[in-house]
């Protein structure tokens, strides 16, 4: 431990060694361990910005759990199943680009957040036939909402929950894909290393973090049974 | 090396449980187990969040005080709704009461 007013000059000489070492930090541990736990308290509101949207469902799936059941019957499984793979592999050559950058392997980590955004990507352009698909199956909420049936009105909710969270989601990936692009440079231009890589392991905790998300809303939308 | 580099082999195992567990979820949801349904399909998607959370986004191999902030995160959700559901699971009840 240092004390005030003593002289610097051992520190700054460390400090011209690993540049990205902050002055307030004791260790590049500490400030690794810092961003971290400052990382995981922004995901804690996003936990609860989401939690507001899940909450809302939880609400309405409870008041009416048949039209539930029947609106969830014209989303297609399969293709949201195929979504989770696709996102929960994004996640695998996520973890795997944190690895390399550990490693202080920069061709590997490239590679790896090249995949990624390839496969965040992908979910993306399969997002978007679903969406085409309700916009020609009139389940859109809104004026041309059409649903046969005695569960139209409660089939709306449905589907602007549906929009809603799936949309939120999305926005975020789109996000996630940009701040990946932007690692992919800094990487490709060897600014991180075996030492100093805090930007990779957070972008790869946001990325994770949006993985979860879809791990429950999948479920959730697309796989509702009647009474359940 | 300041941080815990965890085995290529440990990653791939736990991408191979979580594609399982989709296909777990996806195949439990073709069988009517009634109410049950949606405690399975949560309970899977829970097994699969604390994968991610302990291996891909490496909670187990950090301080401990990561692991609370993580864990507040899903209290207060519970808190959350906990508290909306317990007004609404009981509205029934009143309005039964009274009428």
């Amino acid at each position: 431990m240092k004390r005030w007013g003593e002289p610097l000059a051992d520190h700054t000489e460390a400090h011209a060694l690993a540049s990205h070492h902050k002055h307030q930090f004791e260790t590049i541990e500490q400030q690794q361990e810092t961003s971290t736990l400052g990382m995981w308290a922004f995901l804690v509101t996003e936990v609860l910005f989401f939690g507001g949207l899940f909450c809302a469902y939880t609400v309405y799936r409870y008041l009416y759990p048949h039209a539930f059941a029947a609106a969830s019957h014209h989303l297609n499984y399969v293709i949201g199943a195929i979504n989770t793979a696709v996102l929960i592999g994004s996640s695998m050559t996520m973890a795997l680009a944190v690895r390399a950058a550990q490693l202080g392997n920069r061709r590997s980590q490239v590679v790896f957040l090249l995949l990624t955004i390839v496969l965040g990507s992908t979910f993306l352009g399969i997002k978007v036939v679903e969406y085409h698909d309700k916009f020609v199956h009139h389940l859109v909420p809104g004026p041309h909402f059409q649903f046969e049936g005695p569960y139209g009105r409660e089939a709306q909710i449905f589907y602007s929950l549906y929009f809603a969270m799936t949309g939120m989601h999305a926005v975020h990936m789109i996000i996630g894909i940009g701040m990946l692009a932007t690692l992919t440079v800094l990487a490709w231009r060897g600014r991180f290393s075996a030492e100093y890589f805090t930007p990779v392991e957070l972008g790869g905790l946001y990325w994770h973090f949006v993985d979860i998300v879809w791990i429950y809303l999948f479920p959730l939308l697309y796989l509702i049974r009647e009474g359940g | 090396m300041s941080q815990h580099v965890v085995p290529f082999k440990i990653y791939a195992v736990i991408f191979a449980t979580l594609l399982l567990l989709t296909l777990v979820t996806v195949d439990v949801a073709t069988y009517n187990f009634g109410m049950m349904n949606i405690y399975i399909a949560l309970a899977v998607a829970t097994a699969k969040a604390t994968l991610v959370i302990l291996y891909f986004m490496h909670v187990r191999y950090a301080p401990a005080l990561v692991g609370v902030f993580a864990a507040a995160g899903f209290v207060w959700l519970l808190l959350l709704l906990t508290f909306t559901l317990s007004d609404f699971i009981t509205r029934g009840w009143i309005a039964g009461f009274m009428g």
